[in-house]
């Protein structure tokens, strides 16, 4: 098998695996099916956007919990409600499946359970972060090798 | 159930199509436009209610519009119910996050055509846009 082969082999074992683990869904295959010559780049931007997003909602989130005279939980469901918006949008499952927890915490006013749920979203987070890292890492190798990325349904 | 590349071939047909699409985050923004990009579409792109109603009111038409729920300063309800009682004829499809029936039955309410909950999927924008070109067809060129 030469050095592409290989390559495209790591990538689609690893995107089924992502797959497989929850760390993605189907809208996470139908972003790489936009991914073409005209944009070639549009996982990457999108996924960059994405973990903005999630470190400035997650900061949000923080913020608010720590007032102590008072957490404002209105503005704490706030940005959950938007972290799962977009994890949802671009396919990331477990990120969103934490959301939907914390949004439980965030109606029953319960600053321990919010607090637990912030850093359970923070872990899927970092996990997710690292995994797609790892993703496009392969993607790169398989380009500079010459081959294509292979599709995976 | 994922579209696969049929979608780029009613893209010819979907060229004279104008798009607008209305959400407060970038990120859905972004994929709504490059979704729409796909299927051969160049939509214009702004962020909250108001930006829409204005455009509509100097004069700019739509064939669809995508309205997020959630926004600032005018949010989809409200935008919706402005551009109706304008007099907009365009194709106004909501797409939210919020999905209780209720919620989205009140959007509906407000004068939309259709009503997604996000994400915005490649079927959902091919059963969008085969119900305009349905409807184009009756139409004389404008």
């Amino acid at each position: 098998m030469n050095i592409v082969n290989q390559l495209q082999r790591q990538f689609i074992d690893f995107s089924t695996s992502l797959h497989r683990e929850g760390f993605v869904d189907d809208q996470f295959t139908q972003l790489q099916k936009l991914q073409d010559e005209n944009s070639p780049d549009f996982v990457v931007e999108v996924v960059s956007l994405f973990f903005e997003d999630c470190e400035k909602l997650i900061n949000n989130m923080a913020r608010a919990l720590e007032q102590t005279q008072g957490v404002d939980f209105k503005q704490v469901d706030a940005s959950v409600h938007q972290l799962k918006g977009s994890s949802s949008s671009i396919g990331a499952m477990r990120v969103k499946n934490a959301c939907i927890a914390f949004r439980s915490f965030c109606e029953a006013q319960n600053r321990e359970g919010c607090l637990r749920c912030l850093q359970q979203v923070t872990h899927e987070y970092s996990l997710l972060k690292n995994k797609l890292q790892t993703l496009f890492t392969l993607e790169q190798q398989i380009l500079a090798a010459g081959g294509s990325i292979p599709v995976v349904d | 159930m994922v579209l696969g590349n049929d979608a780029s071939s009613s893209s010819l047909s979907n060229k004279n199509l104008s798009v607008l699409v209305v959400d407060d985050d970038p990120l859905i923004r972004m994929l709504h436009d490059n979704y729409l990009k796909h299927f051969g579409l160049k939509p214009l792109v702004v962020e909250n209610g108001k930006e829409a109603v204005d455009l509509f009111q100097l004069g700019t038409s739509f064939d669809l519009i995508l309205m997020d729920k959630e926004m600032p300063i005018m949010n989809g309800v409200e935008a919706t119910k402005a551009l109706r009682d304008m007099g907009a004829t365009s194709m106004i499809v909501g797409v939210t996050s919020r999905g209780s029936p209720s919620e989205m039955q009140a959007f509906m309410e407000a004068g939309l055509d259709f009503c997604f909950e996000k994400p915005l999927t490649f079927d959902m924008i091919d059963f969008i846009l085969k119900e305009l070109n349905v409807n184009d067809d009756d139409d004389t060129n404008n």
